[in-house]
């Protein structure tokens, strides 16, 4: 089971926790991976806290349960981080991914990590605001996690994000470039610790 | 899990959630009739439908009506005058097709129903229990349980061929988890639609309202004379549907190299202790079997399908020589003696001269999570009475607060 790879994400209603889940999963499908992608329903409006879980993996996953031991979990708003509650059940060599322009090694004593878990920052509301024009913090956060998380080469996963995008933003141009370009600013500004 | 046979198959692999994997059964199967009134978490698939009948990708008649029992009191009028037809509901919804699921059955008419499984209020949940199908459990539809995306749509497919049988003509529910499954995007392998049309064929009535050369009258006033007789040929349709339902897994298995059957024997020829269980928590169940497996526990796990008709004495088969069984119930019956699933397990053990210890666990009411340690639990409770040789708590709640 060590193959089966598991993402948290934690967010706000509206924050696109769970279109980036999705989003994610379709994507690593497409690669000839098995995958999970599902939001925790609750009930959701703009601003409260939302859930959303992806499992990837190399063969056919069979739990159909909330993700409550994530090797990855991403939050992408801070002010979700009220301490290490947030990280709970983080595998000891797991990755934290935080929607912030804070200095990663600030994070590790509020998050209460260990010595093999790693985490990574990225501003992702301000590359959100400069290329899509609304602090949407999903696909910057999605193009740090792809850079991050190693669960496939970064390169095969990028591109086929890209033909999604064009997928399901058809004739919408601008705004397939405005998620590309957050895409790939996160890839190059994600900083870890 | 089915299991998958190399090489037969001619599908196309793809991710999609539950409710987008039966919508698309749906379409390609394209019914003559949809009716249907939205409610969570079934929403999407007539949200969905009604998009393929707007696109012009099917030439269903869609039925937008104004509550459920109107949906399906549409299904059983065009059914009646021979149209091939499908709905689908949840929870509240089901309840409020109460009646017209009898009339349905006792007109013998063979139309196809999704039901993503939510609870029944009060109080008001949305999310995932089976109070709704088990309550319809005597309505005389056949129940078909899937365990994931791919079992909903095969299921649904499969559904289509055995309410038509014309030894069976009974109405059938295809039961998927509410948003675990509906809402949860996961890959599966979906049939060209030749294919399918090929499988369901054209629905040709012996008996049909329409059919002017033949006159027929269906639902008239059945009084002392006949509704008994009436009655026991439902049952006898149920009886027949148990051939039926092996065949048409079968032809579907040659098509595709996915298995079904009654239920899935999961490690259980060697089983010590299992846990029964259907629908999405199954595959939770195997994932703990394995993991128990390699600590040398003889765990197993039997995954019901098909919960009507209740294969009563393939299941007393399958379990009677294990040492302890738990029966997974995700309803309260409120009977105080354990939930629907647990009573009729248990009386399939009752003439067996060797037979397991049994308990019964009521889980995941109201959408409760159930994770594998959860399960662990119950195998736990498992061995634990094998080593008493009793069983202390027969009936328990699992992963709830005390």
């Amino acid at each position: 089971m060590s193959t089966v790879t598991e993402v948290r994400w934690h967010g706000r209603g509206g924050q696109g926790a769970k279109t980036a889940a999705v989003l994610l999963a379709e994507a690593v499908s497409e690669a000839g991976k098995f995958v999970q992608g599902f939001p925790e329903y609750g009930p959701e409006r703009m601003g409260a806290p939302v859930a959303a879980f992806n499992r990837l993996s190399d063969e056919p996953i069979h739990l159909h349960c909330h993700v409550s031991t994530p090797n990855i979990v991403v939050i992408l708003d801070p002010t979700l981080i009220k301490g290490p509650q947030i990280v709970e059940g983080l595998a000891d060599d797991g990755v934290v991914l935080v929607n912030s322009p804070r200095d990663p090694s600030e994070l590790r004593e509020v998050l209460g990590l260990g010595g093999g878990q790693r985490v990574f920052t990225v501003d992702a509301s301000r590359i959100a605001r400069e290329t899509i024009g609304r602090d949407i913090p999903n696909m910057p956060m999605m193009g740090a996690l792809l850079a991050v998380s190693g669960i496939m080469p970064l390169e095969e996963l990028r591109a086929i994000m890209g033909q999604q995008l064009e997928t399901k933003f058809k004739g919408k141009r601008e705004v397939v470039e405005g998620n590309l370009k957050a895409i790939d600013r996160a890839i190059q500004e994600v900083q870890g610790a | 899990m089915t299991q998958v046979q190399a090489g037969v198959s001619q599908g196309r692999r793809v991710a999609l959630t539950g409710n987008e994997a039966v919508a698309l059964a749906m379409k390609q199967v394209e019914p003559d009739v949809v009716a249907a009134y939205p409610i969570t978490p079934q929403t999407d698939i007539v949200q969905y439908f009604s998009s393929f009948v707007a696109d012009g990708q099917v030439r269903t008649e869609f039925m937008t009506v104004e509550s459920e029992h109107s949906a399906l009191s549409a299904c059983v009028g065009a059914s009646a005058a021979g149209a091939r037809c499908m709905t689908a509901t949840s929870a509240n919804g089901l309840a409020l097709m109460w009646e017209v699921l009898y009339i349905a059955a006792g007109l013998r008419l063979p139309i196809v129903m999704a039901v993503v499984n939510r609870a029944l209020s009060g109080p008001i949940n949305i999310h995932c229990d089976h109070s709704d199908s088990m309550g319809a459990r005597d309505s005389g539809w056949i129940q078909l349980y899937s365990e994931d995306a791919q079992e909903a749509y095969d299921n649904l497919l499969q559904a289509v061929r055995i309410a038509e049988h014309p030894e069976v003509l009974l109405p059938v529910m295809v039961c998927l988890d509410g948003f675990i499954i509906s809402h949860s995007l996961e890959n599966l392998e979906v049939l060209p639609d030749e294919q399918v049309r090929a499988f369901v064929g054209t629905y040709r009535p012996d008996v049909w309202l329409l059919d002017a050369a033949r006159p027929v009258t269906m639902g008239p006033l059945d009084l002392q004379d006949f509704y008994f007789e009436h009655k026991r040929q439902e049952a006898e349709a149920m009886a027949r549907a148990v051939p039926v339902i092996e065949e048409v897994a079968a032809e579907f298995g040659r098509a595709t190299g996915r298995r079904y059957g009654f239920f899935e024997a999961y490690r259980m020829d060697d089983a010590e202790v299992a846990v029964l269980a259907l629908n999405s928590t199954a595959g939770t169940a195997r994932y703990v079997v394995d993991r128990l497996r390699r600590r040398g526990v003889r765990a197993g796990l039997l995954k019901l399908r098909v919960f009507r008709p209740f294969p009563q004495r393939a299941l007393a088969d399958a379990l009677e020589g294990l040492a302890a069984l738990a029966v997974m119930d995700r309803a309260e019956g409120l009977s105080t003696a354990g939930g629907p699933v647990f009573v009729e397990v248990r009386s399939a053990l009752y003439d067996r001269a060797r037979r397991p210890l049994t308990m019964n666990h009521i889980y995941g009411l109201g959408g409760r999570d159930v994770g594998p340690d959860q399960i662990e639990k119950v195998f736990d409770d498992l061995l634990q009475a094998v080593e008493c040789g009793e069983v202390r708590r027969p009936v328990s709640h699992l992963g709830v607060r005390e």
